[in-house]
């Protein structure tokens, strides 16, 4: 298991350094020189530009500049922003909360529906629910997320008036921020109507951005189960004279579940990629949101950095559900 | 003179397609099972006529501003008018033009993206399949990175660093996809590469281009369709996105994500230029995906369940 966990960890070095090389590539490819775009173009003469370019290493060759590039970002140092001059990490851990929120509420919203569906498709294999339910799996699947949005913004914040239309929390309510979970800190404020208003705002970002992930889990439940389902040790339960229930649920699903989990791991590329249309969509301030406005500023530093960290977090992701199957299923441990 | 030639061509003819008829139906058979995806390829034959016909069928220009019409509602609603079916937008372009226009932009995205990709995916994959050693691990760790980035990211990062445009949305896309394609070809060619009959051509003198190509690429096909025929909604979806961020096709084009984001501002009292654009992306994306899996059984009745 030790000589799994190290071959793994040092697979991911080369990957890390290549996604660094990436982002590093970034800054140097948009158009335009990043000294220009940081201070403007007015009053620039070539001296100080010249000067400027030096001072921030632009004149020396480029691996020297890559090196340093690396050495900044193994120390922490991801760059300010042009616009609002705060670090590139700073403004990325103020506002990952609200994207990790979503997230998280979207993931479970798609494995409290998406699990049980695919279980009693499964069990009825065949039947009116089973393709249904397929059915609505595959649409869920080719959904255009930015429109479903839109959709669920046309109907239940226009025309019925249900829930608010963007944000996180309606401004009549201030919480302390703790944690930067607005659920969480609303919940300590003893503010019932700020924790209620918390909720209403997550409510449709949470279904658009779980759709996906739920077409997703509702599959492979289905197909996981039916693979355990066809399996001698479950016939053999089933002859003890076992309940139906308790063989589906005690016996299958725990094996079905292994694939299950890592497809649900393997969903947070998918869920941060459909955060930057859902946050867009509903003005929630997270870190998707921050991205594309760093594009609509021309803020590359922010680009460059947001992009990294977001890289880097899917990474060490995959690695944890690399580690966790491996130590689910000793057969792959080699 | 055609009178000597004609038996031959035609015997000629018959041998060559012999064992294609039986094949074809078979694979008809299969595929047909899956009522799914017999509308998918309904549906998809609908939109490819619509395409190639959208001078013939489409009732305006898609550009045409009609000045005294803006934000009409559909034809069925009150102040509708059967002039323009599915109303218009903001600048009073017909919508209904604008959607069959945009069907032809998102085949021609699909296309070219998969086209892209598949071509420098399958070149890629089996140099990695047949080089082995240093190649292989230098083009399969550049495939892993680029698989760390979600695919939308990615995209937008490129689209950043190319410019906003029709085109470079379909390259940043293609990009995107390449790994999936280098990923498969290099696999299916790895088995293959251990067959007897490679190794018997190999013996026999045949190139390494020749083997690469002409023996071993064809053997590999089926999962190659089936992954071009997903791959056609996810390039449709995803430059969908691009366009709906303001980073794809620029308006006025009649691309359907371009058109959802011109439309943002008109919710409240034009539901018409929201809704139809995305139905359109989603049966077109639907009708892929719905036809690509039931390639998949059909080709493949080793994954059928």
């Amino acid at each position: 298991m030790f000589r799994f966990l190290l071959r793994r960890v040092a697979l991911i070095v080369p990957t890390f350094v290549g996604v660094t090389l990436l982002s590093f590539l970034l800054i140097h490819l948009v158009p335009g020189d990043p000294i220009e775009v940081r201070f403007g173009e007015r009053g620039l003469t070539p001296e100080r530009l010249a000067m400027l370019r030096h001072e921030a290493g632009l004149d020396r060759p480029l691996w020297q500049q890559f090196l340093s590039y690396e050495g900044n970002v193994a120390t922490g140092h991801l760059g300010e922003s042009v616009v609002t001059h705060e670090s590139v990490w700073s403004e990325f851990i103020t506002l990952f909360p609200a994207t990790i929120e979503l997230s998280v509420c979207a993931m479970l919203f798609a494995i409290a529906i998406g699990l049980p569906l695919g279980v009693i498709a499964a069990v009825r294999r065949g039947s009116v629910f089973d393709y249904g339910l397929m059915g609505l799996s595959v649409t869920g699947a080719s959904m255009p997320i930015f429109w479903w949005g839109l959709m669920m913004i046309l109907v239940f914040s226009v025309a019925l008036g249900w829930t608010p239309v963007s944000g996180r929390i309606s401004d009549q309510f201030y919480v302390e921020p703790w944690s930067g979970f607005l659920l969480v800190d609303a919940w300590f404020s003893d503010d019932a109507g700020a924790v209620r208003s918390a909720l209403s705002h997550l409510i449709l970002p949470t279904i658009v951005l779980g759709t996906i992930p739920l077409a997703t889990v509702a599959r492979m439940t289905r197909s996981a189960m039916l693979e355990v389902l066809g399996e001698d040790y479950i016939r053999t339960a089933r002859a003890k004279g076992l309940s139906g229930v308790r063989v589906v649920v005690v016996h299958a699903l725990r094996n079905a579940l292994i694939p299950v989990v890592t497809v649900i791991g393997l969903q947070v590329g998918t869920l941060l990629g459909g955060a930057i249309l859902t946050e867009t969509i509903f003005s929630w301030p997270g870190v998707g949101h921050w991205l594309i406005e760093s594009i609509q500023r021309r803020d590359y530093p922010v680009l460059q950095g947001g992009t990294l960290l977001v890289a880097s977090l899917v990474m060490l992701v995959n690695l944890g559900v690399d580690l966790t199957y491996g130590f689910l299923n000793p057969r792959i441990r080699r | 003179m055609s009178i000597t030639e004609t038996p031959a061509t035609a015997e000629a003819a018959e041998v060559i397609s012999a064992p294609m008829p039986g094949s074809l139906k078979l694979f008809w058979r299969g595929f047909s099972e899956n009522r799914g995806a017999v509308v998918g390829l309904a549906v998809m034959l609908v939109l490819i006529l619509l395409a190639v016909f959208a001078d013939v069928v489409a009732p305006h220009s898609p550009i045409d501003q009609f000045r005294e019409n803006f934000l009409t509602p559909p034809s069925w609603q009150a102040g509708g008018t059967a002039r323009f079916l599915l109303g218009t937008d903001d600048v009073g372009r017909d919508i209904l033009a604008r959607l069959i226009y945009g069907a032809r932009l998102s085949l021609v995205i699909g296309l070219s993206v998969v086209v892209l990709a598949l071509s420098l995916g399958t070149v890629l994959g089996l140099a990695a399949a047949f080089a082995g050693g240093t190649v292989d691990v230098a083009i399969m760790r550049l495939m892993d990175i680029l698989l760390v980035f979600p695919s939308l990211l990615l995209a937008i990062v490129i689209v950043a660093i190319l410019g906003p445009s029709l085109s470079n949305a379909m390259i940043a896309v293609a990009v995107v996809t390449l790994p999936n394609y280098t990923r498969l070809v290099r696999a299916s060619a790895l088995s293959e590469l251990s067959r007897d009959y490679v190794t018997a051509t190999r013996s026999a003198g045949a190139g390494t281009l020749r083997l690469m190509f002409l023996t071993v690429l064809p053997n590999c096909t089926a999962p190659l369709i089936v992954q071009a025929s997903l791959g056609f909604s996810s390039a449709i979806l995803d430059a969908a996105a691009l366009g709906f961020l303001g980073l794809g096709a620029q308006p006025p084009t009649p691309e359907w994500g371009t058109m959802l984001a011109g439309a943002l501002q008109y919710y409240q009292r034009a539901w018409w230029v929201l809704a139809f654009p995305g139905f359109a992306i989603l049966i077109t994306v639907l009708a892929f995906n719905l036809f690509g899996d039931g390639l998949r059984d059909a080709l493949d009745p080793k994954l059928k369940r």
